[in-house]
């Protein structure tokens, strides 16, 4: 429908409070995000920040986290990090914005974004502002956006129609939302400006799109919609979209035309290669970027170098939905692995290596099933032939494709069962063929390498992304809570 | 994958998103654009990579100088049979069909 960026409702005037501080609003909008890093817990270069605060920016805005390291995060609803890493990088950027004055915003808190991550990093910030009144300010307002859906109201909801499934979606009925461990719904900038509007120090967001956390202040100044979001998504790998990725900071100027972009690491070079060919990263269609409320356009995007460093951006669109969506994400638990590791350096084992294995499992199902209790999954991955593309390995080895620069093979066995005990005793069943299985019935007797006592190593759960779908909401908050905190406040 | 010195600069892969995995062939300059987007055929590339053409979808960026897949996952991210958890192996199958067809040199 509507496919202008004036259109969007939320945008200019509609929270012309939003923040304390403004460069510019209303007709001449201008907003400038400090992006100190691509997330919290990967590192923050000192220099690269300290540059980007004498810049004036507007907001410091950073990103802890998404799905990218698998669903275990998801699925236990913790933290990828060290904490000692969060709370090292939170300091830094708490003391930034208590010389600035302007707000602090963390979305996805904690890899995952779940309700305990945001009361984690909550506790985070108060030890932090006891530790450190004069550094990070000694009465902090923090507001928290909880994202975490529970799967009860969740199938609620499919069972009346509001939930529906992206391209490639998992098959689910109702009945698989109480499988999950952890669901939680990706906040837009809507959500993101309310909580913003409570005029904060420190927002700290549960799961929300990467984009929004930048795109929200802009948004609500009134900036560029298709600049603010072809913005964020420039900025939310922090220097990724420069010449220099390790470099940690960036700084996005918005307003009312489009986006300017600037690393604040010496030295580092953004240019228009470097940001546009940003759109391609992570992102399945390189020119259209979904996101709650609409999406973002950007074929008639223009890359202009305003200099060696700096790089302009027009042309880009927002186009907005009649309905309001935000994706669900969600994890269930899938059994309990082991895994068992030996190495293969016989030469002559090595050059059958595929057979050995496939005699081996034979024989193990054979003569051991009768021992084991329950349904298991026992998978092996032969490391140095094709455990990494599994059938979609094109190098042949063995007898067929010979051995050249092949001399040994790691033997993976993967055994999944309903819990850790039953995948334990399974790996203990299999370690004696691991270790002495012959080729053949008639050789002597091989021995193998296990580099471990005992080489089996418990994995815990396995979890698996259950969800791949949108929830359709009348209202954009009626899925999150916003609640407002005051912290380091003498009594 | 690393920089070559030749047609291509980088092939690249990682997820989008835990459903999705794409692949990124960032060639040298335009005349390098104009070789492998005509070398590398869809149909080959949806062969290596046992991808349903269909749901194969090719964009040929010529500003960039890219050549850009996205397909699902052959296993959802992290899921039991799952093998790269950030997709990033498979930009080695993309250089195999360049190779393959002339090469990226």
């Amino acid at each position: 429908m509507a496919a202008t960026d004036a259109d969007r409702g939320l945008n200019a005037g509609a929270r012309p409070g939003t923040a304390p501080t403004a460069h510019g609003q209303g007709a001449d909008p201008q907003v400038r995000v400090l992006i100190p890093s691509g997330a919290l817990g990967i590192s923050i270069d000192p220099a690269a920040l300290e540059t980007g605060l004498t810049m004036a920016p507007d907001i410091i805005a950073i990103d802890g986290g998404s799905t990218d390291s698998g669903p275990f995060y998801l699925g236990t609803g913790t933290c990828k990090y060290a904490r000692a890493s969060i709370e090292r990088e939170w300091a830094m950027l708490m003391r930034a914005r208590a010389r600035l004055g302007v707000p602090l915003l963390i979305g996805t808190a904690g890899t995952c974004g779940v309700d305990a991550m945001v009361d984690w990093m909550l506790e985070i910030t108060a030890k932090i502002a006891a530790e450190d009144p004069a550094g990070v300010g000694a009465a902090l307002k923090v507001a928290t956006l909880k994202s975490s859906q529970s799967p009860a109201t969740l199938a609620e909801q499919f069972s009346h129609g509001a939930i529906s499934a992206l391209e490639g979606a998992p098959d689910i009925e109702a009945v698989d939302f109480a499988g999950c461990s952890q669901a939680v719904a990706l906040a837009g900038a809507e959500q993101i400006q309310a909580a913003l509007e409570t005029g904060a120090d420190i927002i700290i967001a549960g799961r929300a799109t990467d984009t929004a956390v930048i795109a929200a202040l802009p948004l609500a100044r009134g900036c560029h919609a298709g600049g603010a979001w072809h913005g964020a998504k420039i900025g939310e790998c922090g220097a990724l979209a420069t010449d220099n990725p390790g470099s940690g900071a960036i700084l996005i100027e918005f307003d009312a035309a489009g986006f300017t972009v600037q690393p604040t690491g010496a030295g580092v070079q953004a240019t228009p290669h470097t940001v546009s060919a940003h759109m391609l990263y992570e992102n399945a269609d390189p020119f259209v970027l979904h996101e709650p409320g609409g999406h973002l356009d950007v074929t008639g995007a223009r890359y202009t170098a305003l200099d060696a460093r700096r790089v302009r951006v027009e042309g880009s669109v927002w186009v907005a939905t009649d309905a309001y969506t935000v994706k669900l994400e969600g994890a269930r638990q899938a059994g309990f692995q082991t895994v068992s590791l030996v190495m293969v350096r016989d030469p002559h084992y090595v050059a059958h290596i595929k057979d050995w294995v496939e005699a081996l499992e034979a024989a193990f199902r054979a003569r051991e099933a009768s021992n084991v209790a329950g349904d298991f999954e026992l998978e092996f991955r032969l490391m140095g032939q094709d455990a990494t593309l599994g059938a979609l390995e094109t190098q042949v080895m063995g007898i067929e494709g010979g051995t050249d620069g092949v001399h040994e093979v790691g033997v993976m066995a993967i055994i999944t069962a309903s819990t850790q005990v039953q995948a334990r005793d399974i790996a203990r069943l299999l370690n004696p063929y691991l270790l002495h299985f012959p080729l053949t019935e008639n050789q002597p007797m091989p021995t193998f390498a296990f580099a471990f006592s005992p080489p089996e190593m418990d994995r815990g759960a396995l979890y698996e992304f259950q969800l791949n779908h949108v929830l359709r909401l009348a209202d954009p908050m009626a899925a999150f809570v916003l609640e407002t905190h005051e912290i380091g406040v003498s009594a | 994958m690393s920089p070559g010195t030749g047609l291509v600069r980088e092939i690249r892969s990682k997820n989008a998103g835990p459903f999705w995995v794409t692949i990124d062939v960032f060639c040298r300059d335009a005349d390098a654009f104009e070789v492998v987007r005509t070398r590398l055929e869809t149909a080959e590339v949806a062969r290596v990579l046992q991808a349903d053409p269909q749901r194969l979808k090719r964009f040929d960026i010529s500003e960039l100088h890219v050549i850009k897949f996205s397909l699902p996952r052959p296993h959802v991210q992290g899921a039991r049979l799952d093998r790269d958890m950030h997709g990033a192996s498979f930009a080695v199958l993309v250089q195999e069909v360049l190779e393959a067809a002339g090469g990226s040199g």
